[in-house]
């Protein structure tokens, strides 16, 4: 594997303004709109959000299926954001990405050896030991049977197909993988085959991980730092335990009270959210989250709140009135 | 009171290449007016086939359908097609996981809920229809009734999707609603403002629901009573805080654990069932868990060759198909616990 | 390896004791999408019926000189002397005798079974050789476009609207007497190949638009689907995904195709024949046959009989297997 220069001291993935707008009739869609944030090597991030986010462009956008409106990626010292195909080539095998669907994420009419094997293929490498040996590690790696390596992808459960494609995922010996809801396909008693599965590679290959999922649940087990998306915008990023146990934007407390729980019968927490996120298409002035915020004021309307660090911790936040006191006294309902 | 729904014996199967597909195989279960019913169940449990034939929707040229369903005091299978109809959206009536593909596109929202309540209500003018679906609109917390009234499906949202399709089951007062998958489409807090909407219009119209989900978190909100399905068969029921506090079979209990959650240790790995759910074709012998199953071994070849009924355990109806006894689950349950604590 | 067995992920259960085990189909590894394909064919009876007659038929139009050895006439002797007066064919049913199987032509006397064999051959051959050429062009053209999209696909789809627009029939009307003009003069004779060449440019001109449409439809749908953003994702180039991701998923598409475009074929040389733009008078033809035995329907009706059965069975043959295929390929389509 070729070590790019900034190894040791930078962040392995560095995300500045990141931004992807889509045009069509109507306008841009804003899918991403300016996203800043670090990954450092061997570190999990988790990206949650509801659908319109933008969480699953911008998985795109770092692996470069996509290419950014704006603002920049790096990974490894190496600047991603207009490469060509020859440039991102010699960085495919470091950066890959597991799928969400996998029946759609396998090719029906190759046999799952073949699958695993094409980052191989394609990029030229020939592993230590020849490729036959690499795929029978990596199908022992992820559980699955090393000797069903020429069966085809209509012969494997749901479970199984998704532990082939972070067999192939990993056939290059990545350091960054991206996984973009990589459970949510799958029925419950197999999600925590493949959460233990992710934990385990985390842990034993030293890999980053970028997770991307709508389940706070699945991240909180995942990942050491979160951030949190709506449209197109981080609202908070921190820690694991600063957003789960002392989130201060307003969206993540009533993200995470809606979750519902096993142990807690009858209706949710009392801060529920009304209405839906508005389209990408046409966000709100200032706070993107002011239409749906029980806090928002009219300063919300105006002026747009940046992602600030709150008591010099880990911890960002992109609100005028943060923190986890109750409600302020008078709540004035923005305008839609 | 007398349950408005009883289910007995419910039998579905399909003849396929691959030899008969039994997707349910002998549930029972009753549900009274203003109570919800949760089942739940991974992919293949039998919880949507079932849910298809509590409405007469299974096409009887490719399935065989056999057992008793009884709405209202009427008995459904094997009644003539015309006879269900009259039954479905009068007395029934169904919500769908995806709206969108529910709801035609080209006609306007109004309009569509408007026909649902035309066909049972014959005599009904234009304006009494359209103030009872501008009511109903409301009632379902669609804001601006009366102007989205002229709308298309496509200018709602997921959620407001959602919500016009409950409008339009409500619409005719029905006594049976089954909602299937209604909130796995959603957003999480979209799918908390639409739970809480069919809390509150059970207690409203004393309707008795049937929610059909995977999730069992679903449950916990919005359920009063669980049955728990695996392989078409019910393998535990009971009231849904004594089904969710004290699982009793290992398959419950395994999905309890394997969920991850908000709470607990972040840093332990999760505790999967092993194995996935078996082929619908080739069913295992005797306990269809039993594959799976952590205590299969401590009775012998019992759980591997005679299947367990589903019995009374406890207090309140719940109920369990396994053959573990009740005192050895417990000092084994007991066991777990201590041995997380200490992983801990 | 660090995964201990215990905590770990359960190793994929299939086929090892059939404990949970996966779903359907245990038999041996490795069934491919195309094997199981075979399976589903061998066990429809229709499919094998059809399938057996167009392997029937092949052969004949493959073994037509053995054939004609072994029945001792060739597709142009005349035998004059089993005519009557007004040209008919002497005896039952146009002249069938244990002689000439199929009788004679009127007027002309030519054996109608050898010249149906040597009819096959023609036939058969022109629409085979359309079909390939169709797809060929087809299948290029609608992967690219497909494929890479842009200016590319709104060039291609221009040209196969403009083909659409020609009118066929004026075309084939007046296309082979000006090419035979070009080429031979008016006085030298024009050898049948050069016939067969141009109906089999014809019909590929006029034929490809189907196939290249549908293809085109299939790769923008596999081009959205994940696995193709995995090999993308890996730095895949074109000729990897051309070949290796995309071409497999399109062997049914463009199998159904061809199938469908083989039977189009023969009637359409029928119906060229048959007006007389197609096929010269030496070639032996279903068209030509048809056409000249009208004249005779009232007085020998076995003579349009017999081209007829065989040019009704060749193509409802082609059809059944075609429709037969496509359910093996694509099962969700059955019944």
């Amino acid at each position: 594997m070729t070590d790019g220069p900034a190894d040791e001291a930078g962040p392995l993935l560095r995300v500045r303004g990141l931004t992807k707008h889509f045009p069509v009739r109507g306008g841009p869609v804003r899918a991403v709109d300016g996203l800043d944030f670090e990954v450092r090597a061997g570190e999990t991030l988790g990206l949650v959000g509801e659908s319109g986010c933008g969480k699953s462009t911008t998985g795109r956008l770092l692996v470069r299926l996509l290419e950014p409106t704006g603002g920049s990626i790096e990974f490894a010292g190496h600047d991603l954001t207009h490469a060509g195909r020859r440039h991102l080539r010699p960085l495919r095998g470091q950066l890959q990405i597991i799928f969400q669907d996998p029946y759609a994420s396998l090719n029906p009419r190759h046999p799952v050896g073949r699958i695993i094997a094409m980052p191989l293929r394609v990029n030229r490498i020939d592993p230590p030991g020849g490729t036959r040996a690499r795929v029978r590690e990596l199908m022992e790696r992820v559980g699955l049977n090393p000797e069903h390596h020429n069966r085809y992808p209509h012969e494997f459960s749901g479970g199984q197909r998704q532990r082939v494609g972070i067999a192939r995922a990993l056939a290059t010996e990545p350091r960054l993988v991206v996984a973009d809801e990589p459970v949510s396909a799958l029925d419950v008693s197999i999600q925590a085959q493949v959460v233990n599965l992710l934990r385990r590679l985390h842990r034993d290959l030293g890999l980053a991980l970028v997770l991307i999922s709508h389940d706070l649940a699945v991240v909180r087990h995942l990942c050491q730092r979160v951030a949190v998306m709506y449209l197109g915008r981080i609202v908070e990023i921190g820690d694991r335990d600063d957003i789960y146990h002392r989130p201060q934007h307003p969206y993540t407390r009533a993200l995470l009270a809606a979750v519902p729980h096993v142990g807690q019968f009858g209706p949710a927490g009392r801060l529920r959210l009304t209405g839906e996120a508005p389209t990408p298409l046409d966000p709100p002035s200032g706070c993107r989250f002011r239409t749906r915020c029980p806090r928002a004021r009219e300063r919300c309307a105006v002026e747009e709140p940046a992602l600030v660090r709150r008591d010099g911790g880990g911890q960002a936040t992109a609100c005028h009135f943060p923190g986890p006191d109750p409600l302020p006294a008078e709540p004035v309902r923005a305008m839609a | 009171m007398d349950p408005y729904l009883r289910v007995t014996d419910l039998r579905v199967s399909f003849p396929t290449a691959d030899g008969v597909l039994r997707a349910v195989e002998g549930v029972s279960f009753a549900v009274e007016g203003g109570r919800t019913l949760g089942v739940v169940g991974e992919s293949g449990s039998g919880k949507s086939a079932t849910a298809l034939a509590l409405l007469g929707l299974h096409d009887l040229r490719r399935a065989t359908v056999t057992g008793q369903v009884t709405i209202g005091g009427r008995e459904l299978v094997g009644r003539p097609e015309t006879e269900i109809r009259r039954l479905r959206g009068r007395n029934v009536a169904m919500i769908f996981q995806d709206p969108l593909s529910a709801l035609h596109p080209y006609h306007r929202v109004g309009r569509q809920i408007a026909e649902a309540y035309r066909v049972h209500h014959r005599g009904a003018g234009r304006g009494e229809t359209r103030r009872r679906v501008i009511e109903m609109m409301d009632r379902v917390g669609i804001p601006q009734p009366d102007r989205r009234y002229d709308q298309y499906p496509h200018e709602f949202s997921g959620g407001m999707r959602q919500r016009v399709m409950i409008a339009m089951a409500l619409v005719n007062d029905p006594a049976l609603l089954i909602a299937d998958e209604p909130t796995t489409a959603l957003d999480v807090t979209v799918q908390a403002q639409i739970l809480e909407l069919l809390t509150d219009l059970r207690a409203e119209f004393r309707t008795a629901i049937v929610l059909i989900t995977h999730d069992l978190g679903v449950v916990g909100q919005a359920a009063d009573d669980v049955l728990v399905m695996y392989a078409g068969r019910i393998v535990e029921q009971g009231h849904v805080e004594q089904v969710l506090r004290t699982p009793q079979h290992p398959y419950t209990s395994g999905l309890l654990a394997s969920v991850p959650s908000l709470r607990g240790d972040p840093e332990a790995d999760l505790r999967p069932i092993p194995g996935s759910p078996p082929s619908l074709t080739e069913l295992p012998t005797g306990c269809v868990f039993h594959p799976r199953c952590r205590h299969a071994g401590a009775l012998g070849d019992r759980c591997r060759t005679e299947p367990p009924e589903l019995r009374v355990v406890g207090t309140g109806g719940h109920r369990l198909a396994c053959h573990l006894p009740t005192r050895e689950r417990a000092r084994r349950r007991a066991e777990d616990t201590t041995r997380a604590g200490v992983a801990r | 390896m660090s995964l201990s067995p215990a905590a770990g992920p359960v190793p994929a259960a299939i086929g090892s004791g059939g404990t949970a085990g996966p779903p359907r189909d245990r038999r041996g590894a490795g069934h491919s999408p195309g094997r199981l394909a075979w399976l589903r064919l061998r066990a429809d009876r229709t499919a094998l019926a059809s399938g057996a007659a167009l392997v029937l038929f092949l052969l004949v139009a493959l073994a037509a000189p053995l054939i004609e050895l072994t029945y001792g006439i060739g597709p142009r002797d005349q035998f004059q002397d089993r005519l009557d007066g007004f040209g008919l064919p002497l005896g039952r049913a146009g002249g069938v005798s244990g002689e000439h199987f199929f009788g004679l032509e009127p007027r002309l006397g030519r054996d109608i079974f050898i010249r149906l064999v040597y009819g096959l051959r023609t036939s058969l051959f022109v629409a085979l050789a359309a079909a390939v050429l169709t797809s060929v062009i087809g299948v290029v053209l609608g992967t690219l476009a497909g494929y890479l999209g842009g200016w590319l696909d709104a060039v291609v789809t221009w040209i196969t609207d403009l083909t659409l627009a020609l009118p066929f029939l004026v075309v084939a009307l007046v296309l082979p007497p000006m090419l035979t003009l070009r080429f031979y003069g008016q006085r030298d004779t024009v050898p049948a190949a050069f016939g067969v060449g141009v109906l089999i440019v014809i019909f590929a001109v006029f034929g490809w638009t189907g196939t290249a449409r549908l293809i085109r439809g299939q790769v923008i749908a596999l081009r959205e689907r994940e696995f193709v953003a995995a090999a993308r994702a890996s730095g895949a180039g074109p000729w990897h995904m051309l070949f290796r991701e995309l071409l497999p998923n399109l062997r049914a598409p463009i199998l159904v195709s061809f199938s469908l475009t083989v039977p189009q074929f023969v009637t359409g040389e029928a119906a060229l024949s048959f007006i007389g733009v197609g096929l010269t008078e030496e070639t032996p033809s279903f068209g030509r046959m048809i056409y000249q035995s009208l004249e005779y329907l009232q007085t020998d009706p076995a003579f349009v009989l017999f081209p007829g059965v065989v040019i009704f069975a060749l193509v409802l043959a082609v059809n059944l297997f075609g429709d037969a295929l496509r359910d093996a390929l694509d099962p969700k389509s059955a019944g």
